[in-house]
């Protein structure tokens, strides 16, 4: 499983990378949760992966059984997928604020912070229009 | 110790200077001119000490890790510039209470040109090369200040600027050159390094050595190309002027190969390139001179004149002829030309100007500064009986003496020092005789404060010249020597007899006072109006397009890489990261892959191809439920795949997350317009391009971390200490609540601040919007 699951972490980064890159911004919401998904893989493959032999210790038992899952990974992942959901509701809300704000979605518009050079040519058409 | 004593001395006065102006008002410039002259005192006393036990060695450990320290070295050298330095330092303070009577920032000149003193003193009587390096940037740095004094003026302004970068890029260089020196000779001390000079000179580093050192000395010290700051920097005020730019900082340069010459000189580049170097700016800046009517401008071409001279006598150099040249047309020079400087400034300062073309018959109204200018001219322009005689004198034989085409240098120098004689004078009769001219103030004779300098300047030319044993044996030969690098011992007349060079002495003093009579002609010729634009000018204007030139690069890169979108930012970022580790992967350790595929599962590439499908849905969607689906689909297939591999709760918790994910989604989609792609095919191809290289190099990494084994240490721990130790049965949950239960605690609180960020941002409103204010 190993193997196939590096090849999947690379291709959701790949994909969320694409999506990161995109003007609209919900896109790169979801280009981040994509990417989060594929940094969760990538921890959960590295400790190495054991099939039906959870990192439980078993009633009158002191240790778990022999070959048990990795715990730490899933400990760490446990953490990095709940602080995810926050950053994604956190990003979601801002495309939401930053539309109520700016009139617009697309990152390339926004330019408050570092507005255009002079005589720079900026972008017109804006992705705002609902598609028929 | 006594050194670095005078030095800090020099520095809290230098800063106390302001508060006295404040106090003393008028006398405070009598006052601090007390200091330069209690250093001229006391550098005195090393004469007769250096020249009965030979030079002194101070040290006091600064850093001494970095090989750093507060060492002196005090021989016949470092005195005769420090005598210079503090002597013609009394009579600037005298010179500038005078000239800046009354002006509202006398305080500020008089703390800058303290500073400026205590620096170039400690330039020629450092021993360590960063030490030597620290005083040799204060002095660029103070002599920015003092430049722009006149900071309202944006020509004033612009020339500091200009100083300070062509001397500052130099300085930089000579940082590098003492560095690389001290890597070859052993050592960061000069006094030790001049003893190096064999094997400096066969190092391979020789060349990189020289020409760095080189670029710092020959920007100091005005060099032709990089003689234009000299003349441009006359916007100071005029005691700045004949301080800094006659008498001691642009020496700096020419101390510097001085210096190093026992270590350094003698090679065919070192005389290659200060004789050729040398001759050039001499003659340039002579003839330079004459195409000019600014009283300054003509002293500080002949400046330039003068530092060429003396490079180009250190690149001759080998000969005992050459060396006593450089120490007494050093000290020569320094007497004449400050005194000229300061009479420059004083006709400025009476006349209300210091145009040739403007000022005449100033004789009456201003006689002594007319007698010293006489003297000092005299001097100047290499007349019996007056120092400048002898000084001539000795280059002329010096360059008849030079190892290689002496005839040439003997012509070239002939050929400048006719041009100094005519400037001579041109500085020193056209103002003060002939007609007299209605000038925009009506002139007086100067205050004593302005005149005491230049006469008491032009009559130590003429005691020096009348009587040269006074200063022969304790002062000449000791620096003479230090040059040379071995004991020196001549004897300085005034009167050689009837020798080839008093001819040519002769043969100059004669065309000079042709060019003077023929100046006006000159002056106005299409020879002369095309030899400044090729010598004077253009090279300040290559500086200028050079300054321009890095203006525009410095914003064409910002353009390119603040591009201010934050696709551009995040592309570079991936680009980067790809190709870093990419790269360092595959070179480093090959393409390895991991075993083990074929006990994949049938159900496991089922929901690989699930979770490929998902994410491809997700980037071509075009409605945005398809892509909330479609995301879905990756989730739960992560959560299946955690639930696959033995870790349950991983998968309770994904799938919890994903389900409230939809629902966030779904809330906030409505608001928000629909995905109409406006992209260029270019443009995605690009991004899928980076996108994919990172996600190979993230694939690539996973793969070659799966052939190493891993260490089972913190797997046996948790799983030994879980139960007996935490008195838990699900490790995973141990792990969060005790082991590390801080991690968790972080966790929370990031958790409570992303919610109140999603608070304020759906909540509050700035006061003066309109709520829903999208005014863009």
């Amino acid at each position: 499983m190993e193997p196939l699951l590096a090849i999947m972490a690379g291709f959701l980064f790949a994909s969320g990378l694409y999506l990161m890159l995109r003007r609209n911004y919900v896109r790169v919401v979801i280009g981040l949760i994509l990417i989060s998904n594929a940094a969760n893989l990538v921890i959960f493959t590295m400790g190495r992966l054991a099939r039906g032999n959870p990192p439980l210790v078993a009633t009158g038992e002191t240790m778990p059984a022999e070959g048990f899952a990795n715990p730490l990974p899933q400990a760490l992942i446990l953490t990095a997928i709940v602080i995810g959901f926050g950053l994604l509701a956190f990003a979601l809300v801002l495309a939401y604020r930053a539309y109520r704000e700016l009139g617009t979605v697309d990152v390339d518009a926004m330019r408050v912070a570092e507005p255009p050079y002079p005589g720079e040519k900026t972008v017109s058409g804006t992705p705002d229009q609902e598609e028929a | 110790m006594g050194v670095l004593i005078s030095l800090l001395i020099g520095c809290v006065v230098a800063f106390a200077a302001p508060l006295l102006n404040r106090a003393a008002g008028s006398r405070a410039g009598v006052i601090l001119a007390l200091l330069p002259l209690g250093l001229t005192a006391y550098f005195a006393t090393f004469v007769p000490r250096i020249a009965a036990e030979g030079a002194l060695r101070q040290s006091i450990a600064w850093v001494p890790a970095l090989n750093v320290n507060l060492s002196f070295y005090v021989d016949g050298l470092s005195v005769l510039f420090a005598l210079i330095i503090s002597g013609v330092g009394f009579f600037i303070v005298l010179y500038g209470s005078g000239y800046l009577k009354g002006h509202r920032d006398l305080g500020r000149f008089y703390l800058a040109v303290t500073l400026f003193m205590v620096s170039m003193l400690g330039v020629v009587l450092a021993d360590n090369i960063i030490t030597l390096f620290v005083f040799w940037e204060l002095t660029s740095f103070t002599s920015y200040l003092l430049i722009g004094f006149n900071h309202e003026q944006e020509r004033a302004r612009k020339a500091a600027l200009q100083a300070l970068l062509v001397t500052g890029t130099g300085g930089l260089a000579l940082l590098g050159g003492l560095i690389l020196m001290a890597f070859v000779g052993g050592s960061y001390e000069i006094s030790e390094l001049l003893n190096q000079g064999e094997v400096l000179r066969e190092h391979g580093l020789y060349t990189a050595i020289l020409i760095l050192v080189l670029a710092g000395c020959f920007t100091k010290s005005a060099q032709f190309p990089f003689h234009f700051w000299l003349p441009a920097a006359m916007e100071a005020p005029t005691p700045v002027s004949a301080y800094l730019h006659s008498a001691t900082m642009v020496k700096a340069g020419v101390y510097l190969m001085a210096r190093l010459h026992p270590a350094l000189g003698g090679t065919d580049l070192w005389i290659l390139l200060l004789a050729g170097f040398g001759a050039a700016t001499m003659v340039i800046g002579s003839w330079l001179a004459l195409c000019h009517s600014d009283l300054k401008r003509i002293l500080a071409y002949t400046t330039v004149m003068g530092l060429g001279t003396l490079t180009m006598l250190l690149g001759i150099g080998q000969t005992e002829y050459a060396v006593v040249a450089v120490a007494v047309f050093t000290l020569a020079h320094s007497l004449y030309k400050g005194a000229l400087f300061m009479v420059a400034g004083s006709i400025d300062h009476e006349a209300g100007t210091r145009d040739v073309g403007e000022v005449g018959g100033l004789r009456k109204a201003m006689p002594i500064t007319a007698a010293a200018a006489l003297v000092a001219a005299l001097s100047m322009a290499g007349i019996v009986p007056f120092f400048g005689f002898i000084a001539k004198e000795f280059v002329y034989e010096a360059a008849l003496a030079a190892g290689s085409l002496p005839r040439l240098l003997l012509a070239l120098a002939i050929l400048a020092n006719v041009a100094g004689v005519a400037a001579a004078g041109i500085v020193a009769l056209k103002p003060f005789y002939g007609p007299v001219r209605t000038t925009p103030k009506h002139p007086h004779e100067a205050p004593i404060a302005m005149w005491a300098g230049p006469v008491v300047l032009a009559l130590l030319g003429l005691l020096f010249g009348l009587a040269p044993g006074l200063i022969a044996a304790p002062l000449i030969n000791p620096v003479a020597g230090a040059i040379a690098g071995a004991p020196v011992s001549v004897e300085l007349v005034l009167w050689h007899g009837f020798t080839p060079v008093l001819g040519m002495s002769l043969m100059t003093l004669a065309l000079g006072i042709g060019v003077f009579f023929l100046w006006n002609t000159w002056r106005e010729s299409r020879f002369a109006r095309g030899f400044n634009r090729a010598f004077g000018v253009a090279p300040e204007n290559a500086y200028f397009r050079t300054i321009d030139g890095m203006l525009w690069i410095a914003h064409w890169q910002t353009r390119i890489f603040q591009s201010g979108y934050l696709r551009h930012y995040l592309t570079t970022v991936i680009g980067v990261t790809a190709f870093a580790v990419g790269f360092t992967l595959l070179s480093r350790h090959g393409l390895v892959l991991p075993g083990g595929w074929s006990a994949i599962t049938f159900y496991e590439w089922t929901l690989a191809g699930i979770m490929a499908a998902g994410a491809l849905v997700a980037v071509f969607a075009r409605s945005r439920v398809t892509m909330v689906v479609a995301i879905g689909a990756v989730g739960f297939s992560v959560a299946l795949i955690y639930l696959a591999n033995s870790a349950p709760d991983l998968s309770i918790t994904q799938i919890m997350v994903e389900t409230l994910t939809v629902v966030l989604f779904a809330l906030v989609l409505i608001h928000l317009p629909s995905l109409r792609p406006v992209e260029s095919r270019a443009s995605r191809l690009r991004d899928a391009a980076v996108a994919t290289a990172l996600g190979a190099a993230v694939t690539l990494v996973m793969l070659t971390v799966l052939t190493e084994p891993i260490s089972p240490h913190l797997t046996e721990y948790f799983g030994a200490h879980s139960y007996v130790t935490a008195h838990g049965r699900n490790i995973v949950n141990v792990i969060l609540v005790d082991f590390r239960a801080l991690d968790t605690l972080g966790e929370i609180v990031v958790l409570g601040i992303a919610g109140l960020g999603v608070f304020a941002l759906v909540k509050l409103r700035a006061k003066k919007r309109r709520d829903g204010g999208a005014d863009v």
